[in-house]
């Protein structure tokens, strides 16, 4: 199998703090791959030093095959980056911010290719507003599809999920799993484990500056003692409760 | 890569079309920009000018090029504001994490803050005429005094790039440029330096807003300026070098 991208012994420390102390791990191409781990725990800076942001104390990291710190152009070509805060224009309106990007990239023919992002995300009465008038929701889904514009190989979603209501974090990962079906490969943190449950097909835990587990669903689900089989009646949880509630009123 | 190269100019012009259209929808910022100049500028005529004696007749004539360099000192405030928004909000990281050359961005902003000080000056130069400014410079003269207030502009522009990138708050951002706005007081801008205390006289006199002062005064009135004019381009110069390297050292650390 082909990976999509490789990091060996990857080392960052900021001042005396020791973020990532040999960080290991691969990702197969077209593949969902989710980076879990708690608040602190160095997510974001892997992000960072594989999206060429920032550059690594030690180790090897190989993005499309390209070296991230003597080849970052090329590393530039193949990906897209949707970071932690919504990297939108808020002056400018839903419409301008994708073209905004399309011609950054060079692409020719801007105007179906924008219409079809605004419709995939639900943007299309909301195109020309200003984006200082979105919802965060919104504002998410228009970041998302900023990142799809020219269609990069891969796509780094940092966070992608957080401080979003569960109604707009399903409607990501819908298109998390649109994208991959369609053979992109992602990367994503999280800290929601339900997340990295639902969308990924391998896992790593990031804790103390390391991989501390990596793998399948099921594979993680093996390091720990079998499942005692119980009964217990199963009561809604809230979030469903709640999404059965509004998703009945507002039928979408 | 090749293609970077090739698409600089492409790209640049790209972040300027975003920045403007920042400036015509918030038309506010301009706005505030010319306002108080403008407030300056009819108190000194209309209410201090009576009892400022320069020599001259016409006082409007010896006012504008200190209120146009006040102008752009307050202009640039928002050109930090503007980039601490954008280095704050994630959007600089997206830029940086697309095959386009870094410093594109840095430089939408400066030229858009040289478009919208550009147009804060207009509207300045049509006020002064209203209240009685009249120049009998040439096309040559006219043009070298955008020339050297275009050049003011990009000096202290970056100037504000880095104020802009180094700040912590949204007024920190802005707060670098009130010094710069009262340096023109202590100039020969209202009133000539051979009434100024001696100590307050030297450093008006060998500070550059004066020769700069005297250098657009000079050529709006079409009179020689040879010795001032090579003093003005010279600190103009210099501080445009100087803070182009340090805002560029800057933008190295905060974005590599």
């Amino acid at each position: 199998m082909e990976n999509a991208i490789h990091v060996k012994g990857l080392q960052k420390s900021y001042k005396k703090l020791n973020v990532l102390k040999g960080v290991d791990f691969e990702v197969e191409k077209g593949s969902i791959f989710a980076l879990l781990g708690s608040n602190g725990a160095g997510k974001t800076t892997i992000v960072k030093i594989l999206t060429t942001l920032l550059k690594q104390d030690g180790g090897i990291a190989t993005v499309n095959g390209f070296d991230v710190t003597s080849m970052p152009d090329s590393v530039r070509q193949s990906i897209s980056l949707t970071g932690q805060f919504a990297a939108t224009d808020e002056i400018l309106t839903g419409r301008e911010n994708l073209i905004m990007i399309a011609k950054l990239r060079h692409l020719t023919n801007l105007r179906p290719v924008i219409d079809d992002l605004l419709n995939r995300f639900g943007l299309s009465d909301a195109a020309d507003r200003r984006v200082s008038t979105y919802s965060g929701g919104m504002r998410r889904r228009l970041d998302i599809a900023m990142s799809l514009v020219g269609k990069p190989q891969i796509i780094f979603l940092d966070e992608p999920t957080t401080g979003l209501d569960p109604e707009a974090r399903i409607e990501v990962w819908k298109t998390v799993k649109e994208l991959a079906a369609k053979g992109t490969t992602v990367f994503l943190t999280t800290q929601y484990l339900e997340e990295a449950e639902q969308l990924a097909d391998r896992i790593a835990i990031l804790h103390e500056g390391k991989i501390i587990a990596s793998g399948t669903l099921d594979e993680l689900k093996k390091l720990f003692p079998p499942t005692k089989v119980e009964y217990v009646e199963k009561q809604p949880t809230l979030e469903e409760i709640f999404l059965a509630i509004i998703g009945k009123k507002e039928g979408k | 890569m090749e293609a970077i190269k090739r698409h600089f100019l492409d790209d640049i012009g790209i972040m300027l079309g975003r920045s403007m259209r920042h400036i015509f929808r918030s038309m506010d910022t301009i706005i505030t920009v010319a306002i108080t100049p403008i407030a300056i500028m009819l108190l000194f005529v209309y209410v201090f000018g009576g009892a400022i004696k320069t020599g001259t007749d016409n006082y409007v004539n010896y006012l504008l090029p200190g209120i146009l360099l006040i102008t752009i000192a307050s202009g640039i405030a928002y050109t930090s504001y503007r980039l601490f928004i954008d280095m704050q909000s994630g959007i600089f990281e997206r830029f940086h994490s697309m095959p386009i050359a870094h410093s594109a961005a840095l430089w939408g902003h400066v030229l858009t803050s040289l478009v919208s000080n550009a147009i804060s000056m207009v509207v300045i130069i049509l006020v002064a005429l209203i209240m009685g400014f009249r120049s009998s410079a040439g096309v040559l003269s006219w043009l070298a005094v955008a020339g050297i207030l275009a050049l003011f502009t990009l000096a202290l522009t970056w100037v504000a790039v880095i104020a802009g990138m180094s700040a912590k708050s949204v007024d920190g951002a802005g707060a670098f440029a009130y010094p710069l706005i009262f340096l023109p007081f202590i100039s020969s801008a209202f009133v000539p330096t051979t009434s100024m205390p001696s100590v307050v006289r030297i450093f008006a006199e060998n500070q550059p807003v004066t020769s700069i002062v005297d250098a657009l005064r000079a050529l709006l009135s079409g009179q020689p300026v040879v010795n001032d004019l090579w003093i003005a381009l010279a600190w103009c110069l210099g501080i445009l070098i100087l803070a182009y390297l340090l805002a560029m050292s800057v933008y190295k650390r905060k974005a590599a």
